[in-house]
């Protein structure tokens, strides 16, 4: 951190950031030809930030709960009383249990442990469905969150900007441009609510769309359309309540950038040229427009993924979200741990990337490295 | 008589062009108003005890609707009552004021430790606005719902408050950000430089000169804010954790979803407050357009 710091702070000195949150400099032309590579100086400061980001977050997850009254050694020895009846010895086998969790180490160990573990993604056995690994539990939600968060994001992203797009464009039809700010009050909403109405209407009311899942009872997974079909069928209504809640934060955006360009000299110039208005459009404003949109992005995946996690809970969809909300019931808490370090642990590769890939998009962006 | 035009001049820019009688503002503050003036009347007008377990018969419809099981609602219960028994209209009346107070709470003690730290941060420099740059950079990073689900699961029920205080340990970064990149740029400008030549000291810079031209952009941080915390509140409440004895709209949804309402079709007890919920998303939405309209003259123009 220490070496890439300073030369930030000067660069902040010399010209004063607006308000936009990216932490890049633009100029105006590339002395030398786009360079299409990464400055090694800022690689290492997003490098660094990924990895406090990580231990930051993982030490949290590991203060918390011991921190708390609540013993885990206790609420597994009270499941076991549950299920049994009554248990007997009961000291010895809080001691056991104690020890198998390595609840008897000094602090400091166990902290070592702890962070060597999660490293090799080891969160130790699910208290509920006992001898399973946490890892195991993971991995089997993971795809499921991963896929359905991909495509709902994609379909976001591309409607959003184009909507927004259009709401500036002073060639799209009037109703475009009345109509889509209307539609979008409705946008403020989190993904839950909709997931709600969605579920309610189309699911518990129409039928059309099954309440819960992600592939119905009768089809065996595996590779054919059978399966295929149903996971649409299952995804569709969870994709769909993220979706239309989501769009609007990138058509605000859009339009905002939009605004900006429409005023631009290479734009007048376009169309003084006598461009088509449409190649205009995509080949010249939106091309523009979109790219503090990707640095939007970072900022924004964080409410998504915490939006995804809800809409799964709701839905019942076998993903992370259901994993966790199973988990908070039955007070597991390797699983909660787990599955609270992995999505963070995705949210910050996610934004790490985001960062990196942002040179190579816009070949204007110079890094403070050479400045 | 040069006091009688000014007068009138400036009459006429108050009506016409005070970017404050923004519409888009007036409606958003209008919609927030209303759940608080719920909360307010609920008080006063409706008998909130009917809010305990029990107090009512069980999955009572609105009036005018009939329940599967063929029961009209009651005048007694004009909103119909949940599957334990608690009046609807008692719920809300308690609930979303709470909800909102949630939001609003967390919000202001981010944005206070937010205007400390980008203050801070931008007029010590150094060593302390690496470290806070970097720390706020970290933050915005991890998802606040996630390390609060460590939290409450280890901790059991929380009392409102604290709920807003733990949320307000993730409200901090955005506003310490803008408010850091504002005095950065600030400190450049001519009525900042103008100030420190003639020796103002710097708290004088800092809460006459340089705050004023932040107000728009607080507020609109500040609303946005609002909206985060109380998705954070409502997304806690929704998985089973948040206060468990006191009655919020999140909560609401919980008991219902739990209950298996949306298959019994008891629209009315998940569907009131996430109707609610949504009145105040949009109220502020609302509001935030408007600020946003004021601080960006470009945006105004454009809506006429």
């Amino acid at each position: 951190m220490s070496r890439a710091a300073p030369r930030d702070r000067r660069r902040d000195r010399r010209e004063p950031p607006a308000t936009d949150a990216s932490d890049q400099e633009p100029v105006d032309i590339p002395r030398k030809a786009a360079r299409l590579r990464i400055p090694p100086g800022y690689l290492v400061n997003r490098l660094l930030t990924l990895l406090l980001t990580i231990w930051i977050a993982a030490t949290l997850i590991w203060i918390i709960p011991r921190l708390s009254p609540v013993d885990p050694a206790d609420i597994m020895l009270g499941r076991m009383a549950a299920g049994a009846g009554a248990v007997q010895d009961a000291d010895r086998i809080l001691d056991q249990l104690r020890e198998s969790f390595g609840l008897n180490d000094p602090l400091i160990v166990q902290y070592v442990k702890y962070l060597r573990n999660i490293v090799l993604f080891d969160f130790g056995l699910s208290t509920a469905t006992f001898p399973t690994k946490v890892s195991a539990l993971i991995a089997r939600a993971l795809p499921w969150t991963l896929g359905l968060m991909v495509l709902s994001l994609l379909i976001t992203f591309f409607i959003g900007n184009l909507l927004g797009a259009l709401m500036v464009w002073s060639h799209s039809p009037k109703l475009v441009r009345i109509a889509i700010p209307a539609a979008m009050v409705f946008t403020s909403i989190p993904p839950i609510l909709s997931g709600l109405l969605l579920m309610w209407i189309f699911a518990a009311k129409l039928q059309w769309f099954p309440l819960a899942g992600a592939y119905g009872l009768t089809v065996e997974p595996g590779w054919d359309w059978a399966f295929a079909a149903s996971v649409l069928h299952h995804g569709f209504l969870p994709a769909l309540s993220i979706v239309i809640v989501t769009f609007g934060f990138w058509a605000l955006g859009m339009r905002g950038m939009m605004i900006t360009v429409q005023g631009e000299d290479y734009v007048r110039l376009a169309e003084a040229k006598g461009l088509r208005p449409r190649t205009v459009l995509y080949g010249y404003m939106i091309r523009n427009a979109i790219l503090p949109q990707i640095t939007a992005f970072a900022l924004k995946i964080g409410l998504l993924v915490a939006g995804q996690v809800l809409v799964e809970r709701i839905f019942a969809y076998n993903g992370m979200g259901k994993l966790l909300y199973d988990a908070i019931l039955d007070q597991d808490f390797p699983v909660i741990q787990g599955v609270s370090y992995v999505i963070i642990l995705m949210t910050a590769l996610a934004v790490f990337l985001v960062d990196l890939a942002y040179p190579l998009i816009d070949p204007r962006i110079r890094h403070g490295s050479d400045g | 008589m040069t006091g009688v035009t000014t007068r009138a001049a400036r009459r006429r820019m108050r009506r016409f062009d005070n970017p404050w009688t923004n519409p888009k503002l007036f409606c958003g503050a209008g919609l927030l108003l209303a759940i608080v003036a719920l909360g307010l009347l609920g008080r006063l007008l409706w008998d909130l005890d009917l809010v305990f377990t029990g107090s009512a018969p069980l999955k009572l419809p609105p009036i005018g609707f009939e329940n599967l099981r063929g029961q009209p609602g009651v005048p007694a219960h004009p909103i119909g009552t949940d599957g334990s028994g608690r009046d609807m209209l008692a719920l809300i009346a308690i609930g979303a004021p709470n909800t909102l107070f949630v939001g609003f709470l967390a919000s202001l003690i981010g944005m206070g430790a937010g205007i400390v730290l980008g203050f801070t941060a931008g007029f010590v420099g150094g060593r302390t606005d690496d470290t806070i740059r970097v720390l706020s950079d970290v933050m915005i990073t991890i998802p606040p719902l996630l390390i609060l689900v460590v939290f409450q699961s280890a901790f059991g029920d929380v009392s409102l408050t604290i709920m807003a205080l733990l949320i307000a340990g993730f409200a901090w970064q955005s506003p310490t950000r803008l408010i850091r990149a504002q005095v950065l740029s600030m400190k450049q400008s001519g009525y900042v430089m103008m100030a420190r030549l003639s020796g103002a000291p710097t708290h004088h810079i800092m809460f006459r000169e340089m705050l004023p031209n932040l107000v728009p952009y607080l507020f609109g941080s500040f609303i946005a804010n609002v909206t985060t915390s109380i998705v954070t509140a409502v997304g806690l409440e929704v998985l089973g954790l948040g206060p468990q004895r006191i009655p919020t709209l999140g909560r609401t949804i919980y008991d219902a979803i739990s209950a298996g309402a949306l298959i019994q079709n008891l629209w009315w007890w998940w569907g009131i407050p996430t109707v609610l919920l949504a009145v105040m998303f949009i109220g502020l939405l609302l509001v935030n357009l408007g600020l946003d309209e004021i601080s960006n003259p470009r945006l105004r123009r454009l809506g006429r």
